[in-house]
This record gives C-alpha cells, sequence and structure tokens, in this order.
C-alpha cells in the first residue's frame, strides 16, 4: 500500500518591536512602503544591524520546543533575485542554526505522537508583491522582519497528523510569546515536503507545496499532492522533484519549477555580520523568560481546579484563552463554571471568523464581571450569554451594558413574594394540585412569576417559594 | 605661500591663524579643477554647495567655533553616498541615483567642518586598477596625462596630486587607495579593517572594503583618521581604534622593518621600481632602521584568492542592481526577468560583469568547495603568515606596486592589470593597517613604499612613512 511521507517547514514571524536587521518597526499593515528605510529597503550602502531580541526569541522558542542550542551561530547570504527582495539575497543562517534538533508531542489517534524537529534558524522576512490591473508594485513593509524558520524531519503520513502537528506547535509557539502565529495575516506559514512509498520501503521522490497559509489549505494540498502522487505511481510513471503551489480558490496543486530550474542559492558567509555567541548565563536567562507551557497547566487544571482532563486540553490549547482562565478562576470564579462559560460561549465567539486563529476580544476584567453577575445571580445563562455577545470587541463595562439592556435579574425576595402570592392566587386549581404532589407544575409556576416579573425574577427565589408553599 | 601648496595641516593652521578664509580656499580648490577639467579627476563638482559650505565654516569660525577640518576643501570617492548629491559608483547603472542618506565618514567630514568640494572618479564598482572602467571617462595622470592614475580610486589620488583639494576620501579592496597613491606621488592610507566605519561606501567585497584617505603627507593622513575612525553603531563589523598619537616624529632608529623573500624574488618587479625600493630602503637603514628578511610563502597564492573571494561578495553585493528600485531600468522590458538581464547587460561594463560571472561561478554549487571555500582557507594561511612576520618586526615594508603608473591604453589584458595589486591585495586579505608613501622615482614617475603595520598601529606605520618621505627629500633634494 502507497503510503504518504510528509516534513514541513514552519515559517514563524516574530513580534520584536523592530525589525531584524534595522530599526523599523516590526508591525502588520500600515499604508505601502511606509514602515522601511535605506537598510531594509537595501538603498546601496547600507548594512545590517543585528536586534539582539529577535535572537532571544529564536533561542527562547528552540529551549521552549527542546532543541540544543548553538553557542556559535553565524549568517549566510541566500542570493536569489525576485521584486520583493531588494538587495537580492536574503540574510538566513545556513550551516549553523540558532537551534538544532527538538520536537513537538501532542495527543493523535488516542496516543502521543512525537514529530522530531531538524532546525530552527532565524532569517528576515521578505516583501510583498501586490498585482494590480497589469501592473506590479512591491510593498517593503514586511522586508526585514525576523522569521524563524522551523524544519521537521519527515515524521507524518497524514494530513490530519500534520494539522495536529501545527496545532501543537502554534500553540507552543504562542505560549512562549515570540509570535503572534496569526495565519490570517502571514505571520505563520507552512510548506509540506511530500512523498510517497510503500509501507517499509526507501522514501520515494518528494515535492514542496510551498507557503500554505491555513490549516484548511494544508489539509486539502497534503490531500491533492497524495493523490497525485499516487496516480503517477499507479500509472507506471515516476514523481519528478519539483517546487509545487496550491490555489486555494480551485483546490489544485501546480508544478512551480523543476529540479532543473530550482534555484541554487550560492549560499556564502555574510560577512557583515559577526557570529552569534552565547554565555551559559546569557542561556539561563532566556530559559527563564519561557513561561508554563501547555502541558504543565494541564496537570495544574486537573489538579489544582479539579477539571475534567478535556476541559483542561481545551483551555490551555491557546494561551490566551488559558490566561483569562486563569485570571477569573483566580478572582474567586468557581473553576468548572468559569470553564463552562469559556469552552461554549467565549470560544465560540472567538473562533467565529472562521479562521485557525483564536481571537478573544474580551479581556479578564469584562469576563470576571460577567461571570461574577451570574454567581451572584444577577444574571440568568441566557443573559450571561447575551451580554457576552454585547460586550465583545469593545470595552464596555459589563454592568452598565447589563442594566441598559435591562438584562439584570430581580433578587428583591419581597417583591418577588408578591408576584409568587399574586400567581398562588390566582390559580388556585393549580395550587391545590401542587400541593397534592403534582411537582410538574414547578415549571408552571416558575413560568406564571416569570412573566409577571418581566423575565427578570430569579429563578431560584421562585422555586424556594414553592417548596416553602409544600412545607 | 599660494594656498594650494599648503598641505591640510598648513591650511587648517592658516584658517586657524586668519591668513587665509575658507573661501578663498575652496575657491581656489575649484578654480583648479575647472582649470584642469581635462584630468577628469571628478564625476561631479559641487560648486554651489562647497561655496556655501566655505562661507558658513568662515561663519562659525569667526563666532570663534573650532573643528578639526573647519573649512578644508576635500573630495570624495563616487561609491561613498551623499545625501542629495548624486553617487554614481563611475557606473552607467546609478547614473541617476541620488542618495536619501549620508556616510558615516561623510557625517563625520561634515561635523569636522570640512567642504566637499565634489564627487572623484574611480573605475566602476571601484573594480579595476588604471581608472579605465569607468562610464565617465578615462582620468589623466596630474604628473603625466599620457599616464593612468591608477585605481580604484584614481580620481582620490589625482585631485590631491593635482592640488584640485587637499584630501580626499578612497576605498581599498585589493589596493585601490594605495596602488594609485603610488602612481600619483601622494601618500594613501588604507586602515585597519574596521578602524572606519562602512556604512554607506557602496560594497564592492564586505570583507575587504575599508574607506581610507589620499593626501600630500603623513600628518595629513592622521588628521583625516582621527576624524574618520571610530565605533560606528550602524557597521557591526567597526571597532574602536585605541588612541592615536599626537604628533609623527619620522623617527625610525631602533624600528625594524621586515621584507619577505617573496616580495622581490619575482620577475613581475619593474627594475627601475626595484632600485628605487632599495634606495629607500639604504636611506632607512641610513636614518637607524633595522632590516630584516623573511618569507611569506603564501604570498603567490593572494591574488587567486583575492580574485575569488572579492568576485564572490561583488556578484551577491552588485546583484541588487536589477532595474527594479534605483539606478537605471532598460526600456522595452516584457517581464521581470526581462527587466533583470536587460538592465544588467546595458549598464554594467566589461569589468563588473567580469567579476559578476566570476563570482558566481565560484559560489555556484559543484564548484564551492574547489573555489571559494579553498580560498578562505588559503586566507587564514595568508593571515596567520603576515602576523607572523609581524610579529618579530615594526612594520613589513614592500613596494607599493610592481611598476610605475602604465601608459593609458597600454593594459588590455585584465590578467596582467590584476597583476598590479600583488603587493597591496595580501594586505586586505590580512585585514592589516598600511600606507604607501612616495620615494624617488623610475621612468620619470613617482615610485611607492608601502609599509604594512600591525592591527590599530596606523600611528606607527604613518610615523614610519614621515621618515621615508623625509628621507626621500634628503636623498631627492626635493
Amino acid at each position: 500500500m502507497l503510503k504518504a511521507t510528509i516534513g514541513c517547514e514552519v515559517h514563524a514571524e516574530l513580534k520584536t518591536n523592530t525589525k531584524l536587521f534595522c530599526g523599523c518597526i516590526n508591525e502588520f499593515g500600515g499604508a505601502p512602503n511606509t514602515h522601511c528605510c535605506p537598510v531594509c529597503s537595501g538603498f546601496p550602502g547600507v548594512l545590517p544591524v543585528l536586534n539582539r531580541r529577535a535572537v532571544e526569541y529564536t533561542v527562547r522558542a528552540g529551549l521552549a520546543l527542546g532543541c540544543e542550542i548553538n553557542g556559535f551561530s553565524k549568517w549566510d547570504r541566500k542570493n536569489y533575485f525576485y521584486p520583493d527582495l531588494p538587495k537580492a539575497w536574503q540574510t538566513s543562517q545556513y550551516d549553523l542554526p540558532l537551534c538544532v534538533g527538538g520536537y513537538v508531542e501532542f495527543p493523535f489517534d488516542g496516543q502521543t505522537k512525537r514529530v522530531r524537529l531538524n532546525r530552527i534558524h532565524l532569517e528576515e522576512d521578505a516583501g510583498k508583491l501586490v498585482h494590480d490591473g497589469g501592473v506590479s508594485l512591491v510593498d517593503y513593509n514586511r522586508c526585514g522582519v525576523p522569521l524563524i524558520e522551523i524544519v521537521t524531519e519527515p515524521d507524518m503520513h497524514s494530513a490530519e497528523e500534520v494539522v495536529a502537528f501545527l496545532t501543537a506547535l502554534k500553540s507552543i509557539l504562542k505560549y512562549t510569546g515570540v509570535s503572534d502565529v496569526k495565519m490570517q495575516e502571514g505571520s505563520l506559514r507552512c510548506d509540506v515536503n511530500l512523498s510517497v512509498a510503500e509501507d517499509g520501503a526507501p522514501l520515494g521522490t518528494r515535492t514542496e507545496t510551498k507557503n500554505l497559509n491555513s490549516f484548511r489549505s494544508v489539509a486539502r494540498a497534503i490531500a491533492f499532492e497524495t493523490r497525485r502522487q499516487i496516480d503517477v505511481i499507479e500509472s507506471g510513471g515516476t514523481v519528478e522533484q519539483e517546487t509545487r503551489r496550491f490555489d486555494d480558490n480551485k483546490g489544485v496543486g501546480y508544478a512551480m519549477r523543476s529540479k532543473e530550474d530550482a534555484h541554487d542559492y550560492r549560499y556564502f558567509p555574510e560577512p557583515d555580520l559577526p557570529p552569534v555567541t552565547f554565555t551559559d548565563a546569557q542561556l539561563d536567562g532566556i530559559r527563564a523568560e519561557i513561561p508554563t507551557l501547555p502541558a504543565a497547566r494541564v496537570k495544574t487544571y486537573t489538579e489544582k481546579y479539579g477539571l475534567p482532563a478535556y476541559d483542561a486540553e481545551v483551555l490551555t490549547a491557546d494561551k490566551d484563552v488559558a490566561d483569562l482562565f486563569e485570571r477569573v478562576v483566580e478572582n474567586g470564579i468557581e473553576p468548572k463554571k468559569a470553564s463552562n462559560f469559556i469552552m461554549s460561549e467565549t470560544l465560540r465567539l472567538a473562533k467565529s471568523s472562521g479562521s485557525d486563529d483564536v481571537e478573544l476580544k474580551v479581556n479578564a476584567e469584562q469576563l470576571y464581571a460577567i461571570l461574577k453577575m451570574s454567581a451572584d445571580g444577577e444574571l440568568n445563562n441566557l443573559a450571561a450569554k447575551s451580554l457576552l455577545a454585547e460586550v465583545w470587541g469593545s470595552d464596555a463595562d459589563p454592568r452598565e451594558t447589563a442594566r441598559r439592556l435591562n438584562l439584570v435579574q430581580s433578587n428583591d425576595a419581597g417583591a418577588i413574594k408578591q408576584i409568587f402570592d399574586g400567581v398562588i392566587a390566582a390559580n388556585p386549581k393549580q395550587t391545590a394540585d401542587f400541593l397534592a404532589g403534582n411537582d410538574k407544575l414547578r415549571g408552571y409556576f416558575v413560568g406564571q412569576v416569570m412573566r409577571a416579573a418581566g423575565g427578570k425574577a430569579n429563578p431560584k427565589i421562585i422555586n424556594d417559594l414553592l417548596d416553602k408553599l409544600k412545607g | 605661500m599660494d594656498i594650494l601648496d599648503m598641505t591640510l595641516c598648513e591650511l587648517v593652521a592658516a584658517l586657524d591663524g586668519g591668513g587665509v578664509s575658507s573661501t578663498e580656499a575652496t575657491a581656489a580648490c575649484l578654480n583648479r579643477i575647472k582649470d584642469t577639467q581635462g584630468l577628469n579627476s571628478f564625476i561631479t563638482v559641487c560648486e554651489d554647495a562647497a561655496t556655501d559650505a566655505a562661507r558658513r565654516a568662515d561663519e562659525r569660525r569667526a563666532r570663534g567655533e573650532r573643528a578639526p577640518l573647519l573649512g578644508v576643501p576635500v573630495a570624495v570617492k563616487d561609491n561613498i553616498v551623499t545625501d542629495g548629491i548624486r553617487t554614481t559608483c563611475a557606473s552607467k547603472f546609478l547614473q541617476n541615483f541620488v542618495p536619501p542618506y549620508d556616510a558615516t565618514v561623510v557625517q563625520k567630514l561634515k561635523a569636522a567642518g570640512a567642504v566637499i568640494v565634489g564627487k572623484t572618479n574611480m573605475d566602476e564598482f571601484a573594480m579595476g586598477s588604471t581608472n579605465e572602467n569607468s562610464a565617465y571617462g578615462v582620468v589623466k595622470n596630474a604628473l603625466d596625462p599620457a599616464r593612468v592614475p591608477g585605481g580604484s580610486s584614481g580620481g582620490s589620488a589625482n585631485c590631491v596630486a593635482a592640488r584640485q583639494a587637499f584630501a580626499a576620501l578612497g576605498s581599498d579592496t585589493g589596493g585601490s587607495i594605495r596602488q594609485p597613491a603610488a602612481y600619483c606621488g601622494v601618500v594613501g592610507l588604507k586602515p585597519t579593517y574596521s578602524a572606519v566605519s562602512r556604512y554607506g561606501l557602496i560594497a564592492f567585497a564586505s570583507s575587504l572594503d575599508q574607506i581610507g584617505t589620499l593626501t600630500r603627507d603623513c600628518d595629513d593622513a592622521l588628521a583625516m583618521l582621527k576624524v574618520l575612525s571610530g565605533k560606528d553603531e550602524r557597521d557591526a563589523t567597526s571597532a574602536c581604534p585605541p588612541a592615536y598619537p599626537d604628533i609623527l616624529r619620522g623617527d625610525v632608529r631602533g624600528k625594524t622593518l621586515c621584507i619577505a623573500d617573496e616580495f622581490l624574488n619575482t620577475d613581475k618587479l619593474d627594475d627601475g621600481v626595484r632600485a628605487a625600493f632599495e634606495a629607500a630602503v639604504d636611506a632607512l637603514q641610513k636614518r637607524g632602521a633595522v632590516i630584516k628578511r623573511a618569507s611569506i610563502k603564501s604570498f603567490a597564492a593572494a591574488l587567486s584568492v583575492y580574485y575569488v573571494l572579492s568576485g564572490a561578495e561583488a556578484s551577491s553585493n552588485l546583484a541588487r542592481f536589477d532595474g527594479v528600485k534605483y539606478g537605471m531600468r532598460a526600456e522595452g522590458c516584457d517581464s521581470i526577468s526581462d527587466i533583470y538581464v536587460k538592465s544588467r547587460t546595458e549598464f554594467f561594463g566589461a569589468e563588473v560583469k567580469r567579476r559578476i560571472m566570476t563570482g558566481n561561478y565560484v559560489l555556484s554549487s559543484g564548484y564551492y568547495d574547489a573555489y571559494y571555500l579553498k580560498a578562505s582557507k588559503i586566507r587564514t594561511v595568508i593571515k596567520k603568515e603576515f602576523y607572523a612576520a609581524l610579529d618579530g618586526c615594526d612594520a613589513i615594508i614592500s613596494p607599493t606596486a610592481p611598476t610605475v603608473a602604465p601608459k593609458l591604453g597600454e593594459q588590455s589584458d585584465p590578467h596582467k592589470t590584476y597583476l598590479s595589486d600583488m603587493y597591496t591585495v595580501p594586505v586586505n586579505i590580512s585585514g592589516l593597517p598600511a600606507v604607501s608613501v612616495p620615494f624617488g622615482a623610475a621612468h620619470g614617475m613617482p615610485v611607492g613604499v608601502q609599509i604594512i603595520g600591525k592591527c590599530f598601529d596606523e600611528g606607527g606605520i604613518l610615523d614610519i612613512g614621515k621618515a621615508v618621505m623625509l628621507a626621500d627629500r634628503e636623498v631627492h633634494n626635493a
């Protein structure tokens, strides 16, 4: 049976304040060519100066992924012509990358799957071409943004496995705080190397599909390329080594360059930058910057907060979500209540854009206020849900919003008793039946009182009154 | 005394003393440039800007301000970028390129009060040894217009020799300051690699390129070096040299000078130049220097190593000239590869293309180990041998070039031309400082003596250079 073997090259932009070799701001977006200077736009005569923070971020990611850190690492020029690369070379790392080895572990198919990493190196991003009505324009804003390339070993065999790997990797990178890992903004991109061969046979000829920027695209490209290669082999052909791209709209992959046309990058050591070295003390300093990673948090959530393993895994998958959960729990919200609300309502909204990125648009203060009102009986479940949707993406105070929208339920026992008494008086037959033991009428009474109270009476108080009536 | 006959240091003293104004000195240079326009030392003359700058310098002086070069007219090689002033690298490719920033050395010159009179002619992208590879015409040697001034900093050396400026900036990748200095009879200093910031020098071969000076004597070179040197936050390879001496004594008593056998055991060395060099050695000995012989076996490999490594770096450094962003773009292109091919074919000169082709070849897959890697390893050996030779002496001395300035058009074989850098190239490969000073003559043209020192010992080699020039005056009654 022919089986696919897959390795990935994952590119993640680092979220340093400034670019890798100049002082320009490192920020997504901006009007074209407003985040650049003579250095990052490759003017004649300029020289690079290394942003040490980017090196530290790379090492931090490497340490979090179990890599060995090279105490001596250097820069190389990768030479090729393209309009988005103004110097006509990319400053990268060839034979002495910052990080070597390492792995990512994640649950897959009921087991723990380990994908080995080959290396992580630091390099600069290129600009962006904009094709518009027959002309091509270049935006150099992204030029020189620090980028890490994480290269795996060919340890994966299916689209599902690759997506699970990417999900786990994305989670860890976000935890370390070195990257926003937003696939939609291109701060996380993936190249897929794939070959097929009979199980147990030596690996087949591989192709590389470049620049996939969503999990869906990765999965579809792998499915397409696996099918294509199997078809080629089964029809007696041979797979050519080539670079390919995947058209997401059409769901079809295309060959870009054959092996013969492959770039000869003519790598050589970058003479303008001294090598990078680390002392053990510096490495310890970077190690101390790594926050608690998801695996350790899962343990805390199950042991200290008593959450089911499933809840713990869902909550810790994204650092922002885990941080949010911890903040509200630290402020006194009961962990399971917080977990239920975050896993259902909050995550639903955070993933509503349809992208692979979790976009939390509520802060811990807001969520705490909502959960606290709910715990205090001021909000029923439906109201809490509406209130979250209402404050989502704004900095509104949930308490004010709840009042303005009339969502706060009444806890005024006297007022509710008055309404309750009125309902009992108006329904003598049902009251008699209820007292005779027909507990199904409980819902009827709660509904009646609720209706008379305009939907805002705390159902717990009504139930207490019914219990008292029964004696 | 005619202003133009002064050295830079003498001019500074005269300006300080109030006997001369910067306006007068600058006007004298500008007039001299006009009168000797046929030499073609300059690609761009900044007449208005220089006149303005001179007036401002005089105003500052009148207010009692002082700066090391306040009001001194200097020239800048046209591969060093100047904010708002066209910078061409003597290439058609950059005929319309006006940089948006100043090189660090230009900033430092301006901060020191210097007046920039113009941008000097050169071999295209600093590739050449005769200044005949310029898209802006050849430069004629100020001492004999039938001869070349040398290169690549031919315009810079020539403008100092022709009294068109009091000093000039040059760049030296394999001898491009020292060899033209020798051909034009001026002082050419290539400082230690890293002593002067390269930020704003349009790169030829980054690991070998070094900005330096062309001046009338060694004191002027020291004065310029003090302004230019120092760590620059924008050049990661720059360093802060130790303090340079206040004055040069020109005293070689008790100093040991080393000559490698390989420098003299060669048929490439012209007899007249050999005789002049030997006379210089005699004169130094008479002044109290101890001469020592040594062997630097890797000397013979230096030129080959140089053409592999500098070509490799050049092929990458010059790749940015692709017709996309700045400089020229060929007309009638229908695709991006068309823009690359047509622009680079049309706007690069023959020598530049030859080096780019060589450089790409030695880096390409399958050839890297045999050429680039091997050359890098030999580079280490050459460096080690020069360091070892310097260990037992104060400086190494050699002829600067094996011949005097050749006639215009005389050199048609590029490989033969490359030989003119045989003595200077190993110095760049080793990253050491060296100065060429004039001593005597051969075939009616000046001869240069090269003094190579330990890292950051510019003070030491300039001191020996001063002794050579004092001896020259003594021997030749100049």
